[in-house]
């Protein structure tokens, strides 16, 4: 697998000192690790941060900005971040407000992220947790880890960074994250797998012809295998699958993303194909997203989020936003 | 003691060296576990605990900590702040809660060592709210504390064993639970690393015989 890197080992400092260099609206820590909005931290305002493994931008560090996070931790490549570097973060973003944590429920984010919790509260800062689950391909059970915390991340990221600039305490900030989450769920499909820098070679075997889905964004397979469908076929299955789960009852934000390593012009087509199952199902949709922002580094595929929104929500994803990959409205 | 040998004075000595030789050990493995774990996991599991553990070769260079407690929760400090992931709390909640147990005392015995890997063992199964059967590092370490009693080498068979038995079972806890069934016929990355540092016991007491 050719990449565009210089070592394995570099590749996460190597993108850190790029990011800096192309956002001088951001702080970049690239020792620590750490992605701050410069203004940090504003008075008054509940501190958003969040983070997780490398390898899924935009996000974390491409949604700082006014509106959205406060800071974001980019850990190894699907590796989550290091307590360290959260509490860096609560400490540079916490103007007395408190600070929400954005956490994705995988086993390694939700531990570093609690141990991070106990040591920024040791040192003062009140800090609030949500975690985002909204993955229904994963049978949801006593016996497992949980769901995954896949798109809707982008949503709770921009709907409580909304809430949050508007000066929201941290309990509503919280409280909103808490609701976003619990109103989007998500499914996702890959055509190709991943290849990750430290492997250098794609991480399971998916033969042309053949598509997994149900996948996450770690490069992990998916729940089940098929033969090669058509952006129609996926995305009956993709948008059923999640309305078989969230059932709205009013109208809905959709976000259509791409896992990396797919096209526009495809993903425009499979949003075609997504709009024309939500209006056969009855769904209106308020808003739509369709572009690469929660990926998996190369892989070809994309996912389907929907969240149902009331005005309050709709308010908050239209007002402002000004972060390297979501801006609009100043 | 069953063992023929005599056991090695349990100082901090030896519990640096234990933590030398497992780190040799990661990184003459690292490729290996990042295999398996590519199977079921995210493919990263080698490089990430060569990161740790190189770390922590680095701290026990730099400092000379004086007691057994104080090795193994530098050790396992230096593991949550480099590693990340699953396996950085969870494998620094080894050390430190294990280091935890040993007390100040200069030297451990080798009973005292036994009882404190239990209770480390024990803070790792509830951090990761996880049991034996769910293909995690406990299927290694937990056959390996109640063998310990016995001897280094039974410690380290009982968790080759206990990694060896990983393959056939559905994982439930971890990235490797969201596969199902398709997690079964692989053998678990965190239960063969944990094997690792199982089996590094017995290296850190022949280099002192």
């Amino acid at each position: 697998m050719k990449m565009l890197i210089n070592v394995p080992e570099t590749v996460v400092d190597d993108a850190l000192r790029g990011m800096a260099a192309a956002h001088p609206d951001l702080a970049v820590d690239v020792a620590n690790r750490v992605v701050v909005r410069r203004d940090a931290p504003v008075a008054g305002k509940v501190g958003l941060v969040s983070g997780g493994g490398s390898g899924h931008e935009p996000l974390h560090g491409g949604f700082v900005g006014p509106g959205m996070l406060s800071a974001a931790c980019p850990g190894e490549v699907f590796t989550s971040p290091v307590p360290d570097q959260m509490v860096r973060a609560a400490a540079a973003v916490d103007s007395g407000a408190g600070v929400l944590f954005i956490v994705k429920n995988y086993t390694g984010d939700v531990l570093n992220f609690d141990m991070a919790a106990e040591l920024a509260e040791d040192e003062g800062v009140q800090v609030a947790k949500v975690l985002v689950n909204d993955d229904v391909a994963v049978t949801d059970s006593l016996f497992t880890a949980g769901r995954r915390g896949t798109g809707a991340t982008l949503f709770v990221e921009k709907l409580a960074g909304a809430a949050a600039e508007e000066g929201a305490p941290l309990e509503r900030v919280e409280a909103i994250a808490r609701q976003v989450n619990e109103s989007s769920r998500s499914f996702g499909v890959a055509l190709t797998a991943v290849s990750t820098p430290a492997k250098g070679s794609p991480t399971f075997d998916l033969p042309q012809g053949e598509l997994e889905l149900g996948i996450g964004i770690h490069g992990e397979p998916g729940r089940e295998r098929r033969a090669m469908m058509t952006s129609r076929e996926i995305a009956d299955f993709a948008v059923n699958a999640v309305l078989e789960d969230l059932k709205p009852t009013g109208p809905v934000l959709a976000l259509v993303n791409g896992m990396g390593g797919t096209p526009l012009l495809e993903l425009y087509g499979f949003n075609a194909e997504v709009q024309r199952v939500l209006g056969e199902r009855g769904v209106s949709v308020a808003r739509t997203l369709v572009g690469n922002y929660v990926t998996s580094l190369d892989m070809a595929g994309c996912s389907v989020t929907l969240c149902q929104v009331d005005e309050d929500l709709l308010r908050l994803w239209d007002a402002p936003v000004q972060t390297p990959a979501l801006r609009w409205g100043r | 003691m069953p063992d023929q040998e005599p056991d090695p004075t349990l100082d901090a000595a030896f519990f640096r060296r234990w933590l030398i030789a497992t780190a040799a050990a990661v990184e003459r493995e690292a490729d290996r576990l990042t295999e398996l774990d590519s199977a079921i996991g995210d493919a990263d599991h080698g490089s990430n605990l060569q990161r740790g553990f190189r770390a922590v070769t680095a701290v026990l260079e730099k400092e000379s900590p004086a007691t057994p407690a104080a090795v193994l929760t530098l050790a396992g400090r230096q593991l949550i702040s480099t590693v990340g992931g699953a396996s950085g709390p969870l494998y620094g909640t080894l050390l430190r809660r294990t280091g935890k147990a040993l007390g100040d005392e200069p030297e451990v015995s080798h009973a005292t060592l036994a009882e404190a890997l239990g209770a480390g063992v024990a803070a790792v199964a509830q951090l990761g709210g996880a049991k034996a059967g769910d293909k995690t590092m406990l299927d290694a370490l937990e056959p390996a504390v109640t063998a310990l009693g016995t001897s280094f080498g039974a410690a380290a068979e009982a968790a080759e064993a206990g990694a060896a038995a990983t393959v056939p079972m559905q994982a439930h806890k971890g990235r490797a639970s969201y596969l199902g069934e398709r997690s079964i016929g692989h053998q678990d990355p965190g239960a063969t690393s944990a094997a690792l540092l199982i089996a590094a016991l017995g290296t850190a007491a022949e280099e002192s015989r």
